[in-house]
């Protein structure tokens, strides 16, 4: 799209004008911030993209409150860096998708909160929609909207900040967004278990979180995807994050639950953290920059058995975060077959199974989002009607 | 107390009494139905007894399919419908109306699933809060919310109301631990939202149906995170001579990088009513005082306590207790745990719920003082500091209707200054019908009407719980009425 086609509020009264213009005229938008995602979902085709890329900045951070408000298009860059100055972070960890789709720009704020963008410590800190307390945004009939707020316990009302998280800019466009903060640990460090297969390391995670050691990370990198990040055999990793007495008290009680079970060895700080980066932003299945990547939310104790009935079908690259219930896996040339990976999470306990990579004719055919069940997919449409009710948001991105 | 309106019952309605009575019949086994006027009255009011209607007929089916079958000719029928847990809710949540029928679900109650390896377990509505950790304790479990009735409430109610609890600071309220529901909607269709993958399909619909208040369908099974327990937990009691350090000892733990999984306060005469009760040994020489636990093996919390009286020491702290043993760790929790009981035997009280940020807490704490004597009445506050989740206890006499309208108006100013201090009307006790006309204070019109088109979204014809939540005058209920 040209220069003209692309529109950039400079604040919110004038976003809901332009919203509102572009609903008489029956125009339709494709949303944005960074635009560094683009390629994930369909493929939008919309008449303008309306970018938050002039809504910037943090509008109100007191550290010892926990809770950060920033605008939209606020780049996490920012806000991280801004956190890191007070020892806090996000503690749900959003990943960076621009090393798997090879796309550049700045991640902003407004993103992590459209596409609930979560990273490993999810098993344990929730995602980023469990951190985020308030949002405002203009719906598709050009109003603002306000919900939730600025503290950390809120019933009042509809909990429509959940409905805003993960809804891919399809129901409203966000102008404004508050997170609840937490306390960066002093020190952190990861104990890898090496060797163990599959089903093995389900069980030696499954193990690990059902002790009182606070584990808040545990991944899986089957030989492959370990020969690529941290070199060696299979390596399972398991994160302690704290205060250092505390994470030396609890790494000697994780090492032993794991006594002769595995090989083990210890990554201390930078070394941790950059494994969970890699983990987190599934650099281990960048490749070829363009083959089909799948990522698999479902049962933790099922992941490695989903895996193994795709592999019997064709070959799969895969690893595992979330305790097994996160699979990234990606497969060979451009197909991405979508029935085989649905049937078979259909088979192994259900979940959602979601194509992150894939090039744009594929994304037109194959359905990018898990398909809904019949009465939810209804429930679905009405609620998107409820926002935007002539359909203004990034037609078709998260279903045709 | 009688200023909160009511809908104006549908006569018509009424008037069938008899014959809806005979259909519900054919639909459930006779124990799943109750319409004798006698057996009614249990389920005119819940945990806000100012209140009271009696409804048509209460139905507690022991399956979804019986639910359904209910639904689906309450819908046909237009009939209005308040689901209700164990009755527990402070804000009027369960409280039925003339011409509504209560559905329960209190027979449902089974375990029916508890899956270790994936720190789930899937239980009937009618579970208790409470019988969820019993059920996963001798195997190194619990599910977190402690809302304080956890021995009454049951989950369904604590999905429909978000509960809390005094542990949320580290293991968050029952949004954040909730992971799939099974739920009838108004009319008849089951939908099952979630499951043991952590994320589901499409919009977020469990988040939104965790706090919807019974408005959008009624919860049958729900699937909820088991967390392993900690090695061990610990408190310490703090006591202080002014709130602004006990406010500023709260700040200054966050700001040190801790997360203590408890942080609760209780002011003067909160600390004098408890001490009288329970005899826990709460200094009485101080103006406020902190219970601070922490989690973890014995040297971690040795390590984590030695930081926190450190902390406490720069802000004047004048009493320091910490518990050599989980009976001294009991004393010091029992006063505060019997806080609301402790209470209720020197005064009738009712208990408020506005969430302000953590800065707000000390000038929120004098304003609330100030407000309350203005109107010639006594506040006790007891609550969450470390998530800011304000209870003042506004004591009064029950039988002085003069009072008791008093008491009522303190908390709506109460819940006003937690607003315009940059909080919300209610932490963990849900809007219900108490807090329903002040909605207006904390969104404009146009956030409750995208509030309102979201419900009608589930419930068009607004069946379910219909005079809740939004002001009377605003919700489609007084249009369909």
């Amino acid at each position: 799209m040209s220069k003209a086609d692309r529109l950039q509020p400079a604040n919110e009264a004038e976003a809901a004008d332009r919203i509102r213009a572009a609903a008489a005229d029956g125009m339709t938008f494709a949303i944005e911030g960074g635009g560094t995602k683009t390629t994930i979902g369909r493929p939008v085709f919309a008449d303008k993209v309306l970018s938050s890329a002039k809504l910037r900045g943090i509008t109100a951070y007191n550290p010892a409150e926990l809770v950060l408000t920033a605008l939209a298009g606020t780049p996490l860059k920012h806000i991280e860096d801004e956190l890191a100055k007070n020892n806090q972070r996000l503690a749900f960890e959003p990943a960076d998708h621009r090393p798997l789709l090879c796309s550049d720009g700045d991640p902003t704020i407004g993103a992590v909160a459209a596409i609930n963008n979560s990273g490993p410590r999810r098993i344990v800190a929730g995602a980023a929609r469990d951190s985020l307390l308030g949002v405002r945004f203009v719906n598709g009939r050009g109003e603002t909207i306000k919900n939730g707020g600025r503290v950390m316990k809120n019933v009042t009302g509809l909990d429509l900040v959940k409905l805003m998280a993960g809804s891919w800019g399809t129901l409203g466009f966000l102008t404004e967004v508050t997170f609840k903060v937490l306390p960066a640990p002093e020190i952190e460090t990861t104990l890898l278990l090496r060797g163990l297969d599959d089903a093995g390391a389900t069980t030696a995670m499954a193990h690990a979180m059902a002790s009182s050691t606070e584990v808040t990370g545990a991944a899986h990198l089957p030989e492959l995807a370990a020969g690529r990040l941290t070199g060696g055999g299979a390596a399972t990793a398991l994160r302690l994050e704290g205060f250092a007495d505390s994470v030396a008290d609890r790494m000697a009680r994780l090492r032993g639950l794991f006594d002769g079970v595995a090989d083990l060895a210890e990554l201390e700080n930078d070394e941790s953290r950059a494994l969970w980066r890699d983990i987190r932003d599934a650099r281990a299945l960048v490749g070829d920059g363009r083959s089909p990547v799948w990522r698999v939310s479902m049962t933790p104790s099922r992941g490695h058995e989903f895996v193994m009935a795709v592999r019997m079908k064709t070959a799969a690259d895969a690893f595992y975060d979330w305790q097994g219930g996160l699979v990234w896996i990606g497969l060979e040339g451009g197909d991405p077959q979508d029935d085989l990976i649905r049937t078979e999470l259909a088979r192994h306990g259900g979940g959602h199974a979601m194509l992150v990579r894939a090039d744009s004719e594929v994304r037109v055919l194959a359905p990018v989002f898990q398909p809904q069940a019949q009465p939810l997919e209804a429930l679905s449409g009405r609620i998107k009607a409820a926002f935007d009710p002539r359909g203004l948001f990034n037609p078709g991105r998260m279903a045709a | 107390m009688s200023d909160i309106a009511f809908l104006e019952p549908d006569r018509g309605i009424i008037a069938r009494r008899g014959e809806i009575a005979g259909e519900l019949a054919r639909l459930v086994p006779a124990d799943c139905l109750v319409t004798s006027e006698r057996e009614l009255v249990p389920f005119e009011t819940d945990g806000f007894t100012a209140y009271r209607r009696v409804p048509l007929a209460v139905v507690l089916p022991e399956t979804t399919e019986q639910l359904t079958r209910v639904m689906r000719y309450l819908a046909h029928e237009k009939i209005p419908v308040v689901p209700r847990g164990a009755g527990t809710s402070l804000s009027g949540g369960a409280i039925p109306q003339e011409d509504a029928v209560v559905v329960g679900v209190s027979k449902m109650t089974r375990i029916l699933e508890v899956d270790l390896p994936n720190r789930a377990a899937r239980v009937q509505a009618g579970v208790t809060n409470l019988a969820i950790s019993e059920a996963v304790d001798a195997d190194g479990f619990f599910y977190a919310p402690d809302p304080s009735s956890q021995l009454a409430c049951t989950i369904g109610g604590n999905i429909g109301m978000n509960s809390g609890g005094a542990h949320c600071l580290k293991y968050g309220v029952t949004t954040n631990n909730l992971l799939g529901v099974k739920m009838v909607l108004f009319d008849g269709t089951v939908v099952e939202i979630g499951g043991k993958a952590l994320d589901a399909p499409g919009y977020d619909l469990l988040g939104l149906v965790c706090g919807s208040e019974g408005q959008l369908g009624i919860i049958t099974e729900a699937t909820v995170r088991l967390i392993a327990k900690p090695a061990g937990a610990r408190p310490v009691l703090f006591g202080f001579d002014t709130a602004e350090d006990a406010g500023a000892c709260v700040a200054d733990i966050i700001g040190a990088g801790i997360v203590p999984v408890a942080i609760e306060y209780m002011d003067k005469p909160a600390i004098e009513i408890c001490e009288a009760f329970t005899g826990a040994g709460y200094p009485l020489d101080v103006a406020a005082l902190l219970i601070v636990e922490v989690e973890g093996s014995d040297a971690e919390m040795e390590a984590m306590l030695a930081r926190i009286v450190e902390i406490a020491r720069t802000h004047n702290v004048k009493t320091v207790r910490e518990s050599q043993s989980a009976m001294e760790a009991a004393l010091i929790w029992k006063g505060r745990k019997s806080a609301f009981g402790a209470t209720g035997r020197i005064a009738d009280y009712i208990c408020m719920d506005g969430t302000v940020p953590l800065g707000q807490l000390t000038h929120v704490l004098s304003e609330t003082g100030r407000i309350v004597a203005d109107y010639g009445l006594r506040v006790a506050n007891v609550f969450h500091a470390g998530d800011g989740n304000m209870h003042p206890l506004i004591l009064y006499n029950v039988n002085d209707p003069e009072e008791a309208q008093k008491a009522e108006a303190a908390g709506m100013d109460i819940l006003k200054l937690c607003v315009d201090a940059g909080g919300c009307l209610t932490g963990e006790h849900g809007v219900g019908i108490e807090k329903r006309d002040l909605m207006r204070h904390q969104y404009s019109k146009t956030d409750l009407d995208q509030q309102m088109a979201v419900r009608a979204a589930f419930d068009p014809g607004w069946i379910l719980n219909p005079s809740k939540v939004f002001p009377l005058d605003e919700s489609r209920g007084t249009k369909v009425a």
